[in-house]
């Protein structure tokens, strides 16, 4: 069990407004291992914030328990969670950096709250700020920074510690599409040449497609759905994962008994013809409303929207044909 | 104007600027912690504390509310206890520094109050004990505001000085009252008010100046 990171059991938590307790996060249960990419995923207000900070108690539970490497968080006094707090390094969405001093002092400051020599602070921060490409702006101010470069210098600051875990609360949510695109490649590449396990809290599905091993569905502060990347996005099974993973279908059939049904494939089948087999094997037609495909992990995974033919029985041979073929297939709600 | 009087308002102004110097120095001293601790203690922060914050905060209140030209008269005692004398340059620092002291304390609460709360949470997230991310994090922050406050109370400071006149007290505001006030001298009560109004426009831009030079975003 050394492996695990974090375990939480039952997790609750509660928040206050206006003398008033609200759950914002109700029995969750999931586990992080050492080296994984963990992402978090829900709408806004779902509660992946509050359980981001759970991991390094930031926020309190009030019921469960949250285990780092065995140990249960709420048990330590607040200099052992201030030691414990040195090996979890957090970067957030507006990357809080300090905007009265330089990139490089910015970088020191964990080093420094951990008391290491000044000479020292500045080697370290220097190696930091190489990783992460940024050596040029070391006596440069943040406000002088564009979002991507300033994401970086959190990033090299939480790096300094030499932490085991890396916690970013929608980290990428408030840059454009290519600069998450680099920032989650340097995540990734991180990940990989110091074994840091990284959670990451996110509304987008293209962040949790592109670099995630794992993945938690968070619905109204209740764990909906956990599992592998690849299994989840390819047959959700609650409802709230269905929401996320497919995007809501604005057509309606074009005749009254005509019906809409979802296909799904995965990477095993997705060299296969199917729409042709079926006009060939079955001679009904179909007609594709939408279609796409991701790549998850590497792995080829699509989805097409079919408007069926009028007939129930010709309907009953498409969808019977599809199943046989090993896709899942599912009934479009009518909007 | 006579050279005596030209005389008198230069020793004036000299005096008034050692009375404002000193007197802001001394209540930044013991304003800044207590305006730290106030913030410090309040609801939702660092090291709250909700006896301690309203004990202090009541007396910082109740300083506040008394007008300066009251505090003076009731600091007589106190003030010749320090000084050995009430009345004079040297002993006008003394309520100076008191009446000072509340403004100072309220001044650097609301700027350190507009630290955003993300840089604490970082603070918190690196493991930085509460006291060192007031002194590493928040007050760094909030410099320049806390400069462009320094500004405004110093310019209060001298302010007052003037007003400490009425007691015995040295520097300008003494000279407007003695030569143009009691002696109806109109030009030597123009001349130090202009004085006044110079020096306290200085002290400002002067202030202003710094504080933008020191602000990096």
């Amino acid at each position: 069990m050394s492996d695990l990171v974090f375990e939480l059991e039952n997790v609750s938590t509660t928040y206050k407004n206006d003398g008033k307790e609200f759950p914002a996060l109700k029995d969750v249960s999931l586990q992080i291992k050492e080296g994984e990419i963990y992402g978090i995923i829900g709408m806004s207000g779902a509660g992946k914030s509050t359980l981001v900070r759970t991991l390094n108690r930031l926020e309190e539970v009030s019921a469960g328990s949250v285990k780092y490497y065995g140990k249960d968080l709420a048990g330590l006094s607040s200099k052992e969670l201030r030691n414990v707090r040195h090996s979890i390094s957090m970067i957030f969405q507006s990357f809080n950096l300090l905007e009265q001093r330089t990139v490089i002092e910015n970088v020191e400051q964990p080093l420094k709250i951990a008391g290491i020599k000044r000479s020292e602070r500045r080697e370290i921060a220097r190696k930091m700020l190489q990783t992460v490409d940024l050596s040029d702006k070391e006596t440069v101010y943040p406000a002088r920074l564009s979002g991507g470069q300033r994401q970086r210098v959190a990033i090299a600051r939480a790096l300094a510690s030499d932490p085991k875990v890396l916690l970013c609360d929608e980290a990428t949510s408030a840059l454009d599409p290519k600069i998450t695109g680099e920032i989650l490649d340097l995540l990734k590449k991180i990940n990989e040449e110091r074994k840091i396990t990284i959670v990451i809290i996110t509304h987008e599905m293209s962040v949790v497609e592109k670099i995630c091993d794992k993945v938690a569905i968070i619905d109204e502060g209740v764990l909906a759905e956990a599992g592998k990347v690849k299994d989840v996005f390819t047959n959700p099974q609650s409802k709230a994962a269905r929401k996320l993973v497919f995007p809501s279908n604005p057509f309606d059939p074009s005749s009254e008994n005509g019906k809409l049904i979802r296909i799904v494939f995965d990477g095993t089948n997705a060299n296969v013809p199917f729409i042709a087999n079926l006009v060939e094997k079955t001679g009904k037609k179909v007609n594709i409303l939408s279609a796409n495909t991701k790549s998850v992990g590497g792995i080829g995974y699509g989805q097409m929207i079919l408007e069926l033919p009028d007939n129930i029985n010709d309907q009953k041979i498409i969808t019977g044909f599809f199943k046989d073929s090993g896709l899942s297939v599912s009934e479009v709600d009518r909007i | 104007m006579s050279d005596y009087i030209i005389e008198a308002i230069r020793d004036g102004v000299f005096e008034t600027l050692i009375m404002t110097f000193f007197g802001s120095l001394f209540s930044y001293l013991i304003g800044l912690p207590v305006g730290v601790i106030l913030y410090a203690t309040s609801k939702g922060r660092l090291l709250e504390n909700r006896p301690a914050n309203i004990v202090l905060g009541t007396i910082v209140n109740i300083m506040r509310s008394l007008p300066f030209l009251i505090l003076l008269v009731l600091l007589i005692p106190f003030t010749r206890f320090v000084t050995g004398s009430s009345i004079g340059t040297v002993a006008t620092i003394v309520p100076l520094t008191v009446g000072a002291i509340p403004i100072v304390a309220r001044m650097v609460e609301s700027s350190l109050c507009e630290v955003k709360p993300g840089i604490i949470e970082a603070a918190n997230s690196m493991g930085a004990s509460p006291v060192y991310t007031i002194l590493h994090f928040i007050i760094p922050e909030a410099t320049p505001s806390l400069l462009q406050g320094a500004a405004i109370n110093v310019a209060t400071v001298l302010g007052y000085s003037a007003m400490a006149g009425v007691i015995g007290g040295g520097g300008l505001g003494a000279i407007a009252l003695q030569y143009g006030y009691y002696r109806y001298q109109k030009d030597v009560l123009w001349t130090t008010v202009i004085l006044l109004v110079v020096l306290v426009m200085l002290i400002q831009e002067i202030g202003i100046f710094i504080s933008k030079k020191t602000r990096k975003n």
